[in-house]
């Protein structure tokens, strides 16, 4: 996935091989990872894929199945893996990551402790952002996630830059090997008070720390802790909003009081208080609002930097 | 975990400040922000009176100093604050207790403080500190004890910015460079805010090892911002329209090592499509350009200035050029570096592409694109440099208005280039969380702009 290695880039001369890892993408909210396969199939509600079509065509092409559907081929990244990577816990998305990433202030050749890995959706983009000379160190106390995240980082080849530990930081802290050498950490535990102290020697001076937490509450106790050897602590709350846009026929001729009407097209119903100025008549506009779903509430996420002592 | 000792990588930001480099000084816990050039001559001016900033010069990134009045002139000097200090706004055991206290009885009539100011001169002139006057000033309060925990607190604070100043020293980032800027002078980057730019830079996937096309009309945070994430592998293309490159004073205070500011290159828009190997007379983008000879600096400016008047519309824009003059850009206008812009060079970045590297890009593809324009027509934009990536890439765009993007979305749509197209608004909101005062802050920022990210799709009558 990581374009560490220029032979795996994606360019106007990389075309799909055997063994890459492929998005398939149908919709936009259609997504999943799968490895191109000489002899394999994929099947889905458009019909059935050979993958060996696939291989020797750019990324970003159009697939066509034996019944005349298609798919779209892109290249994998983060942030589509985040869509498509199975879910054993909750994870956090794009607004919330990319965020994270510039608040602990990661780039490459840091050092980052994480805890808990979850499903790895996070790791993925720590790692994009240590590469390629640095790395992430992550711990969940549960056994089989932790299996499960580390075939993740091998499948989207990642795995040089990322280790998977089986460990309870919440009662055992982080490992000492790791004092004073970490750039950040990054908590999304139940109770990151109890890890905080571990943290705290952990990191280099004016290290970052985050911690992810969905309650108030334990955001309140968080901040408590971090006051004795934390400063610049701050709590964010941060979504996404999402636009849909329409076309919109704009007819003029009025109405014998003077107003004029907006006709939407036929196929759709359009509330009536947005109409949008067209030019002349019948003109076709674009008119955009906000997606009626949305998200209300993920986490908050608590940013901190470690004292300086000296 | 069986591994033995974990290496980090070669220290590409260093930790420490060293003679040249540039900083970020946050004085009064952001009250106000300065970028500054560390060197023997530089210096700070706090109130009336400027400190030097010699003291900071070898200190650890987030030192904190206070300012002291010294018998001759003020003073930087270390400060390290005591554990409880950090507690003034906590007291955990009197969290527990009940405040009995209220505000009833108190008369805001500007007669409650004994001590004059000619008192606190003579204090000064006997050598007190100032965390000195501060206690002196609350012992003659007349009104202290009768108010609130809360309220004692924040007048001690109050107390304590004015006669005793902070000033934590700061590693120029993109996140508080961004945070600078979008406090003070938001214009100047197009009101991109933390979170927008977090986004751009996550949607376009701007990572080691890949070239990044860039139209930065911000300042140049967005390309110094691609250039941090890159660390010195891949490259950052910094283009432009017209006949001048956009500015980017911007750069100069990441910090950037030698090996990170040769990724960031120079390259005009129309010969690409030339595909010659002329370049069109583009004067590099060093730091030598903002100590021209007044007569070329004047002419520069006012070509500068022409072009933007055709386009711009908003307001605040004559703030930018006013500042390069000299020579370093501070948020604060009025601080004078004085010596310092001579003796110390900031690193160069921005050169002229060369042949090699626009061959590449050629050959390959840019492995994705950031637009940052946020006054240009989108459409006009895109529609010209979407070829230029290679397949299956993905692009983001940020404008402070959403009909441009609208307006592009559905273009790419009808010409079928891109997939995976989505409009996003970033919501941002920060919490005050201490006992018993948690809520959301009073201030909060209106809008970050606008994002349109898509991938580039693959069709037949591409040409690469």
């Amino acid at each position: 996935m990581l374009l560490m290695d220029s032979s795996k880039k994606i360019s106007f001369n990389r075309c799909i091989r055997d063994g890459d890892l492929v998005i398939i993408y149908e919709r936009h909210d259609t997504m999943k990872a799968v490895k191109v396969c000489e002899n394999s199939v994929l099947q889905n509600r458009f019909g059935i894929f050979k993958h060996s079509d696939w291989i020797g065509k750019p990324f970003g092409s159009k697939v066509f199945s034996n019944k005349g559907g298609f798919v779209y081929i892109l290249a994998p990244t983060p942030e589509l893996w985040t869509l498509v990577l199975s879910h054993r816990t909750q994870i956090l998305y794009i607004a919330d990551i990319s965020f994270v990433v510039m608040y602990l202030e990661v780039v490459p050749g840091c050092l980052v402790l994480e805890s808990g890995t979850g499903s790895g959706s996070l790791t993925t983009s720590l790692a994009r952002a240590v590469a390629p000379t640095g790395h992430v160190y992550t711990f969940d106390f549960h056994e089989q996630r932790a299996a499960s995240a580390r075939e993740d980082f091998e499948r989207t080849g990642i795995s040089n830059l990322v280790t998977v530990g089986v460990r309870d930081i919440q009662s055992e802290g982080f490992p000492d090997e790791f004092s004073g050498l970490a750039d950040s950490v990054f908590l999304d535990l139940p109770q990151p008070w109890l890890a905080i102290p571990s943290a705290r020697n952990m990191l280099k001076q004016d290290g970052t720390l985050c911690s992810f937490s969905p309650c108030i509450e334990q955001v309140q106790r968080s901040c408590e802790t971090l006051r004795s050897d934390f400063t610049d602590i701050r709590t964010f709350e941060i979504l996404l909003r999402m636009y849909e846009l329409r076309e919109w026929k704009i007819d003029h001729s009025k109405f014998e009081d003077g107003s004029s009407i907006a006709y939407p097209p036929c196929k759709r119903r359009q509330p009536s208080s947005e109409v949008s100025v067209g030019e002349n008549t019948s003109s076709p506009a674009v008119v955009a609002r906000p997606s009626a779903e949305t998200r209300g509430h993920t986490g908050y996420l608590t940013f901190a930097r470690r004292k300086c002592d000296s | 975990m069986s591994e033995s000792k974990p290496e980090s990588g070669p220290v590409i930001n260093p930790r420490v400040t060293w003679e040249g480099c540039s900083v970020l000084l946050d004085i009064n816990d952001g009250d106000r922000l300065v970028f500054a050039r560390l060197s023997a001559g530089s210096t700070l001016k706090i109130g009336n009176k400027s400190c030097s900033l010699q003291p900071l010069i070898g200190c650890t990134f987030g030192s904190l100093f206070q300012v002291e009045i010294g018998k001759e002139k003020p003073y930087l000097s270390r400060f390290v604050p005591p554990t409880d200090d950090s507690n003034v706004q906590d007291e955990g055991g009197s969290q527990l207790q009940e405040e009995s206290r209220d505000n009833r009885a108190i008369i805001d009539n500007n007669q409650a403080q004994t001590l004059t100011g000619e008192d606190i001169d003579a204090m000064r002139r006997q050598g007190a500190t100032g965390n000195e006057i501060v206690e002196a000033l609350i012992a003659n309060s007349a009104t202290f004890d009768k108010k609130t925990q809360f309220s004692q607190e924040k007048y001690r604070l109050k107390k304590q910015k004015k006669y005793a100043p902070r000033v934590l020293l700061r590693r120029p980032f993109c996140r508080s460079i961004c945070e600078a800027y979008f406090k003070k002078y938001p214009a100047r980057i197009g009101f991109l805010r933390v979170d927008a730019l977090s986004l751009l830079l996550s949607m376009a996937n701007a990572t080691a090892n890949s070239d990044v096309l860039v139209v930065d009309m911000v300042g140049g945070l967005a390309t110094g911002a691609v250039a941090e994430r890159l660390g010195g592998s891949g490259s950052v293309c910094s283009t432009y329209l017209g006949g001048t490159p956009y500015p980017t004073e911007i750069i100069r205070m990441f910090n950037f090592s030698d090996e990170i500011c040769k990724t960031i290159m120079l390259f005009k828009i129309c010969t690409f499509f030339h595909f010659s190997s002329e370049f069109c007379g583009v004067p590099s983008m060093t730091c030598a350009q903002f100590k021209m000879k007044p007569v070329s600096e004047s002419a520069n400016m006012k070509m500068t200035i022409q072009w933007r008047e055709k386009t711009s519309l908003s307001v605040g824009t004559e703030d930018v050029y006013l500042s390069s003059k000299n020579g370093d850009t501070d948020l604060v206008p009025e601080n004078k570096l004085s010596s310092s812009s001579k003796t110390c060079k900031a690193p160069k970045a921005g050169e002229k592409a060369p042949k090699q590297a626009i061959q590449s890009w050629k050959e390959n593809g840019f492995s994705s694109l950031i637009i940052a324009a946020p006054e240009q027509d989108a459409w006009g934009l895109v529609k010209d440099l979407l070829p230029l990536l290679t397949y299956s890439a993905p692009f983001a765009i940020y404008h402070q208005y959403l009909q441009p993007l609208a307006t592009c979305m559905h273009n790419l749509q009808l010409e079928k280039m891109a997939i995976g197209l989505q409009i996003s608004e970033p919501w941002l909101r920060e919490y005050q969380v201490l006992p018993s005062r948690t809520h959301p802050c009073m201030q909060m920022s209106g809008t970050g702009g606008y994002i349109l990210s898509g991938t580039r799709m693959y069709t037949d009558t591409s040409q690469s």
